[in-house]
């Protein structure tokens, strides 16, 4: 087995060139740690196209999703309906916070003040290098202010993250023109939420007197295409889908031919979950966007959906999606647990995608739009 | 994306100039860089700081060994700790004496749950036993259906009724005996571990049919969060071991170290992709390597296994023995390859690769660029590049739409290559002489990479 290990390599060497070679002459003493390897440098990776958000549609721009649902849908909703404030669903993180935060109080800022909100950050999964950065900037502001009380680190982080989340200037709305058929693109790994995500959107949608169609693409999980079309009947919006296994590609097709002869002027695209790393699967995505485009009324968003509960991949997967479609935006799901979705801020600093709306629940309602100063505020504003 | 642990590793020792005995100052030194490699791996904080205080305890005073870098050496402790505490035995599932034996999933949203039933159905089914998929999930729409679906391919009888989750589960027991069936899978829906409504059901139902098995179904790609589930589902219904999804992503799966130190209990299975058939046992020692970015040789080794036919490889290691290999004979180890996927992907699972290599951009369209360019070679020119002249130079370059240089490149390339694989004939044979026994670390065979894979390297498992 270790040959055809060897056979790979060989032909990885040979390919990948000039690099290889410095290997084999090497390969009479163990390499010495740290010495440094002399070959040519690696190509270095295109930069990422990142994604910027279209601003020249902004007079047509239509409110982001309204929370609010005038009816409810039939399921019992365990929520009152209107619309939930991202800091009444983070109170969790909140106090989580507060208890870091709580046992640095009323003490000199020291090492250990520093180790504590370290750590914090990085339970909030906000990732090494990025918590870095951030104390990193805040260790250099504080000793600036010569601020001596960690209550007022928590206001500097505070301050850096919504700097980090470009708070000020990010577009976060969900871009449609009117007149004609919008679409919006889900893509994401498996079980992130992606069919609850347009299950949400829709009714809200509906709820404001548009026309939805759903594009059941998901094709290869069992009952998918069950799941949307449920959400379909709750909602009022209409589905279309294709037989299980089917190609994604003309289902998509489909929906844009019927969304047309309809007059809707919103179509959800669900689309399988898939993992970045396989690329065939990628392709399928890269198809239904060419898919997308081609029909007039262009692909307005492409959103991706990422989970809360994820670690540091959330940022390779962004990347990876990124790279194949064109992302336009984050929808950050299932924040109302205890996990806090810290990756988004490694994902809007490196790669400048913009989270834009949050599921907090399971209601329709639960999704709403994602405020960078609030949700700042709601991580480091300790319940004093 | 990271820098394997090792590249660091080695750099901090080359610093400190000390023979002899790991002292507590290296020790100190290098764990500052273990810990960020556990953190990038989405190792919990706290259970990466008491992982590392034990690895230190172990490598205090260790003596340093001659055939390894004090990196790998340190490097090899902390895989050895890795493996042990990540459970060192495969689990079974319990089975009770007085069947059917209940096997009750539980997990967040989206960890895999549904797929997960599906897949342990088909896999006890495989070995025999005769199990009944029972859907739980009332919550999820379409949820009941999808596992229906799911229980069709599979073959295995499905039960399910839309009242509440703890009749369906008691009306499974019933339903199995009725069948005669030994083992019930009970899918239940997502939860959130603070979702007291939900985890109250989920009391109900676990003290409803008492399962032989309750397992937790993780997300591989889970970051910190994962210790807070493992504790509220384990506190709730005393979780018996974990089922770790998804793990054919490039996630670093540090989760399964979290959940492993909360619960106590084994990572039974691992969900290895899409298909049913992609579940399996859990390698402890794999899932070690992947942590500390070490590359993942063994799944390297299935993939080559499920793309060369039994006949492609043995020729393979025929032209390897041989030590000499023709253009020819590249051409066709090339398609082999790229049927394995990106190039840079398959690279990505061979542990110990220089840096250097490891961060190449590998354009997969360069390898039609050398395909083409061999392909405008005459057959005696494949086996003989040595006959390729000026203008023998220039019908290649034309042919192949390259230029000279590039033709010239890969030929002084293929030379380079060649001449490695004559200094690797008696290596090989070695090789396959000890295939099937544990290359014992620091005297394990010098593979033909020489420095590329280090001697002895701690995440060469058995090959």
């Amino acid at each position: 087995m270790v040959l055809v290990i060897v056979i790979i390599v060989v032909a990885v060497l040979l390919v990948a060139g000039g690099a290889a070679l410095v290997i084999t002459r090497r390969r009479e003493h163990p390499r010495v740690a740290g010495e440094p390897l002399a070959p040519p440098p690696p190509r270095i990776p295109a930069d990422l196209d990142v994604p910027v958000p279209t601003v020249e549609e902004l007079e047509a721009l239509l409110e982001a999703p309204a929370p609010v649902v005038e009816e409810a849908p039939p399921p019992p909703l365990p929520e009152v309906i209107e619309k939930p404030r991202l800091r009444d669903r983070l109170g969790r993180t909140r106090s989580a916070f507060a208890g870091a935060f709580g046992r640095v109080r009323g003490r000199k800022i020291d090492d250990e003040t520093w180790d504590e909100l370290e750590e914090a950050l990085l339970l909030a999964d906000v990732g090494i290098s990025t918590t870095t950065r951030l104390l990193d900037a805040v260790r250099t502001r504080a000793q600036e202010a010569s601020i001596s009380e960690p209550d007022d680190l928590v206001g500097l982080i505070r301050d850096e993250v919504t700097v980090l989340l470009d708070g000020d200037t990010t577009d976060r709305t969900l871009h449609a023109s009117p007149g004609e058929p919008n679409v919006w693109l889900f893509v994401g790994v498996n079980g992130v939420g992606k069919t609850t995500t347009i299950g949400k959107l829709a009714s809200q949608r509906v709820a404001d007197g548009h026309r939805v169609v759903l594009a059941a693409g998901d094709t290869f999980r069992a009952a998918a295409a069950d799941q949307l079309q449920l959400w379909a009947e709750r909602t009022g919006g209409e589905i279309v889908r294709g037989q299980e296994g089917a190609d994604p590609g003309s289902v998509v097709f489909d929906a844009m031919a019927a969304a047309n002869s309809r007059g809707a002027d919103l179509v959800l695209v669900d689309t399988a979950g898939r993992l970045h790393t396989k690329s065939n699967l990628m392709e399928e995505l890269k198809k239904l966007r060419r898919i997308v485009d081609r029909t007039p009324g262009a692909c307005k968003e492409v959103l991706l959906v990422i989970d809360a509960t994820t670690g540091q991949n959330g940022l390779v997967q962004a990347k990876q999606f990124a790279e194949a479609v064109d992302v336009t935006g984050i929808v950050l799901t299932k924040l109302d647990g205890t996990a806090k979705g810290g990756i988004v801020l490694a994902i809007q600093s490196e790669l400048g995608i913009p989270v834009k709306v949050v599921g907090v629940g399971e209601g329709v309602g639960d999704l709403i739009t994602f405020d960078p100063k609030e949700v700042a505020a709601a991580l480091f504003e300790g319940d004093s | 994306m990271f820098d394997a642990l090792s590249d660091r590793l080695d750099g901090i020792f080359s610093r400190l100039r000390n023979r002899g005995r790991m002292t507590e100052r290296d020790v100190d030194e290098v764990s500052r860089e273990l810990r960020v490699a556990l953190l990038e791996a989405d190792v919990n904080v706290r259970v990466a700081r008491d992982f590392i205080s034990r690895v230190k305890e172990r490598a205090v005073g260790e003596e340093l060994s001659k055939s390894l870098t004090p990196g790998q050496q340190f490097i090899k402790i902390v895989h050895e700790q890795l493996v042990e505490t990540l459970g060192g035995t495969t689990g079974k599932l319990a089975m009770s004496p007085k069947p059917p034996t209940v096997v009750l999933l539980a997990g967040l949203q989206g960890s895999g749950k549904t797929t997960a039933a599906g897949k342990l159905a088909r896999l006890l089914k495989s070995q025999g036993l005769h199990p009944l998929l029972v859907g739980a999930d009332l919550q999820r729409p379409a949820a009941v259906e999808q596992l229906r679906v799911l229980a069709g391919r599979v073959d295995v009888p499905f039960y399910s009724e839309s009242t509440d989750p703890v009749n369906v589960a008691r009306g499974a027991i019933a339903e199995a005996q009725r069948l005669g069936r030994n083992i019930v899978i009970v899918d239940t829906a997502g939860r959130l571990q603070i979702d007291t409504d939900l985890m109250d059901e989920l009391r109900a139902i676990d003290a409803a049919v008492e399962p032989h098995n309750t397992l937790l179904v993780v997300d591989a790609m889970t970051g910190q969060e994962a210790v807070n589930v493992a504790e509220a589902f384990n506190e709730a219904v005393g979780l018996d071991g974990v089922i770790l999804t998804k793990i054919d992503g490039d996630a670093r799966g540090g989760a399964a170290l979290s959940v492993k130190e909360v619960v106590g209990k084994p990572i039974l299975f691992a969900g290895t992709g899409e298909k049913l058939d992609e579940f399996e046992a859990f390698h402890p020692d794999r899932m070690a390597s992947r942590i500390l970015g070490m590359g993942d040789v063994l799944t390297l080794i299935e993939k080559v296994e499920s793309t060369f036919e039994e006949e492609e490889k043995r020729r393979a290691e025929e032209l390897l023995e041989s030590g000499r290999l023709t253009l020819e004979d590249f051409l066709e180890q090339m398609q082999q390859v790229k049927r394995m996927g990106p190039l840079q992907n398959v690279l990505g699972m061979l542990p110990g690769m220089p840096k250097e290599i490891r961060n190449a951009e590998i354009d997969d369209k360069e390898i039609g660029r050398v395909e083409a360019i061999i392909r405008s070679m005459t057959p005696a020119e494949r086996r003989k590049p040595e006959l390729i002249n000026g203008s023998r130079r220039t019908r290649i370059a034309k042919g192949s739409g390259t230029t000279t240089t590039e033709v010239n490149n890969l030929l002084k390339q293929f030379k380079q290559v060649q001449q490695m694989m004559k200094t690797m004939p008696g290596v090989a044979r070695k090789v396959k002489g000890k295939k099937g026994k544990k290359a014992k670390s620091g005297k394990g065979p010098r593979t033909p990479l020489g420095g590329g894979i280090p001697a002895g390297f701690p995440g060469l498992p058995e090959l």
